[in-house]
């Protein structure tokens, strides 16, 4: 398990002519972990990935595996395999020599790579397919193959470009543990690139979530979840409603503050300068129908949409000058006070499920 | 009525390609099946079911030896075109980033067909002639002192100017299929550390063959079915099918022509089945 190493990337930027894909990031992934760059399309996960890879190369900034500086290394060199979102299996070989081709490609005799392709795939467990070619497989085999494929060369890690996104939802869950497996049992580290939320919570040690070429926050899971850092990582989790406001005042650990046109409400946070601009989240399972007894820790608006979900119903309101709240609450709390769309609603939280967002411009 | 009328539809459908391909292909080849047959002398032919077109071209010598004379125009211009070809299609395919100056190129590649075939083929003469362009260059650089003859009317000079004419029909079907490569295909051979030769040979050229297939049909046929080239590039010293059909025409024996090119249709539709037998090019049409 000693394999695995460390990936450094040191201010690494990307540039396109003007455009900038990746501006300065810094980032450590710990030995061994299981990282996924999270963001919208557009934001430069891809490109970080691929200059990992080495298929891309560094406007700025260097890369280090280990303690080796991989920046000007070919992709072979680098001790990385990377799987491709399509997975870019060679549509005229069969199996064996889809698997066997790096071998080939360092000139290893055709007896003993072909033996090496078969214990891989016998590994991913495609062994019984061995003599196909990758168009007769469904796409959980050809993703198998593929994994088969980079894992091939010992790599000490494997950088996968949305590997899931090809598959069907039901397979995409099945996958993604078979992938959670493999990387604990070979122990080495996993770059994982993704713009499912979902995929990144179930799946990463490490979550990195990116915007515009940025990072906005790069922390375990839970604490991308439980503390956004920046607005755009609470609204792009969506599992808090994002409320900005003008700073009224602070005392206690908790600052108040306004809605414009609206509501005044509180937040726990650090205290901030009267008057500046500010963004609360609010964890949108915690929102509970009902009214607050504290000021500042709720609203009534009129329900706009409604959502039944089986086990929770999830509300959309608007009011106090804040549009599109979203709140789950469970079917038992919602069918014994029920409410309808138009209807005025009352909902309230409490204060530790109401934090202050770093801004993600300043 | 209505039934008839429904069912009739796809027949009715089928007609005009039907009717055209009738006239101008089946009934053609028909006729000169049927003409092969005939007798003839200097001055008309007398409808028969006579062989002797058939085995006086096979049984002379003279036929055998334009076959094959034919048949190493047709692999020496395969060759020359295949490797140009490929390489054109692969620099055009897989070096030239963007999409605009990829078509600016390749319609560079097709604008010398906005001439016709003959003024293309003529215009060599005055490059490769006696006191051409080349010898006219290489006896003032002083490289040789007399005049090269073989530059033209040489089987050098059918192989140039057939090169030279139909080089682009291998292009463009290779540049068509290489561009329906997958490039993560490329990116995942170089990620398994494969160098640039390598790649061109485990992956391009594999993945290329249906293009390089299509691309040897037409200049097989196209060669196989000269004798403009053959006659004036050669100054009439090579013959070729073709060109033995067309002195049997001027001589007015339709029928030994039509035997001849009876003989050479099943020769081209053998070389064809047997491309298609090799390479299965389906997943390109």
């Amino acid at each position: 398990m000693s394999k695995a190493v460390e990936i450094d990337i040191a201010s690494v930027s990307k540039i396109y002519g003007k455009f900038t894909a990746v501006d300065a990031i810094s980032l450590k992934i710990p030995a061994g972990s299981y990282c996924c760059l999270l963001g919208p399309s557009g934001c430069g996960k891809t490109s970080t990935l691929r200059m990992i890879a080495g298929h891309e190369t560094v406007s700025r900034g260097d890369i280090a595996l280990g303690q080796t500086v991989v920046t000007d290394l070919p992709p072979a060199k680098r001790g990385t395999a990377m799987m491709f979102q399509s997975y870019a299996l060679f549509p005229h070989l069969d199996l064996v020599d889809n698997v066997a081709f790096s071998l080939k490609m360092q000139g290893v005799p055709k007896e003993q790579r072909r033996a090496k392709a078969i214990d891989m795939l016998r590994l991913m467990q495609m062994d019984a397919y061995a003599g196909r070619h990758p168009a007769q497989l469904s796409g959980g085999q050809q993703q198998r193959v593929a994994l088969a494929r980079a894992l091939i060369t010992d790599p000490e890690a494997l950088l996968l470009d949305e590997p899931l996104s090809a598959l069907d939802p039901f397979l995409k869950v099945r996958m993604r543990a078979e992938l959670k497996k493999l990387q604990k049992s070979l122990g080495i580290t996993f770059v994982h690139v993704t713009h499912s939320q979902e995929e990144a919570m179930a799946l990463a040690d490490l979550i990195v979530v990116m915007d515009n070429g940025r990072i906005e926050q790069a922390a375990t899971p839970r604490e991308v979840f439980e503390r956004p850092s920046t607005s755009f990582v609470a609204r792009f989790m969506g599992d808090h409603n994002v409320i900005p406001g003008k700073v009224a005042g602070a005392e206690d650990g908790r600052v108040s503050f306004d809605v414009i046109g609206g509501g005044s409400f509180q937040a726990s946070g650090a205290p901030l300068e009267a008057g500046s601009d500010i963004d609360v989240a609010v964890r949108i399972d915690r929102v509970r129908i009902g009214e607050s007894p504290i000021n500042g820790l709720g609203f009534s608006g009129i329900v706009s949409n409604l959502e039944y979900r089986g086990p929770s119903v999830k509300l959309t309101i608007d009011g106090a000058g804040i549009s599109d709240f979203t709140a789950i609450v469970s079917d038992t709390a919602f069918f014994s006070t029920p409410v309808d769309v138009g209807d005025a609603v009352p909902v309230h939280w409490d204060a530790e499920d109401a934090i202050v967002l770093a801004r993600a411009n300043s | 009525m209505n039934t008839l009328l429904n069912r009739a539809t796809p027949y009715l459908q089928a007609t005009p390609l039907a009717v055209i391909l009738g006239f101008f292909l089946a009934v053609p080849i028909l006729l000169l099946l049927i003409v092969s047959f005939w007798d003839y002398d200097f001055a008309g032919m007398y409808p028969g079911w006579e062989t002797f077109n058939y085995t006086d071209t096979l049984g002379s010598w003279v036929t055998w030896k334009t076959y094959l004379n034919t048949l190493k125009y047709a692999a020496m211009v395969w060759a020359l075109t295949a490797f140009i070809g490929f390489w054109v299609a692969y620099f055009l395919a897989f070096h030239v980033r963007s999409a605009t100056t990829q078509i600016v190129l390749f319609l560079i590649c097709t604008v010398p067909f906005l001439t016709s075939n003959i003024i293309r083929m003529i215009s060599w003469i005055p490059v490769l002639g006696r006191n051409g362009l080349v010898n006219s260059g290489l006896v003032n650089a002083g490289i040789v002192e007399q005049p090269i003859e073989w530059l033209l009317y040489s089987d050098f000079a059918v192989v140039l100017a057939m090169v030279h004419l139909y080089t682009l029909f291998m292009v463009t079907p290779i540049f068509n299929t290489m561009m329906r490569i997958d490039r993560s295909l490329v990116e995942a051979a170089r990620d398994a550390g494969a160098a640039d030769w390598q790649i061109v040979w485990n992956v391009i050229l594999p993945l290329a063959k249906p293009g390089i297939a299509i691309g040897t049909i037409f200049v097989v046929t196209l060669v196989m079915a000269d004798f403009s080239t053959v006659q004036v590039m050669s100054g009439g010293q090579s013959a070729s099918v073709a060109l033995m059909m067309r002195n049997q025409m001027s001589l007015l024996q339709y029928p030994a022509a039509a035997a001849n090119a009876i003989v050479l249709l099943v020769l081209v539709l053998v070389m064809v089945a047997g491309i298609l037998r090799i390479v299965d090019i389906r997943k390109e049409l």
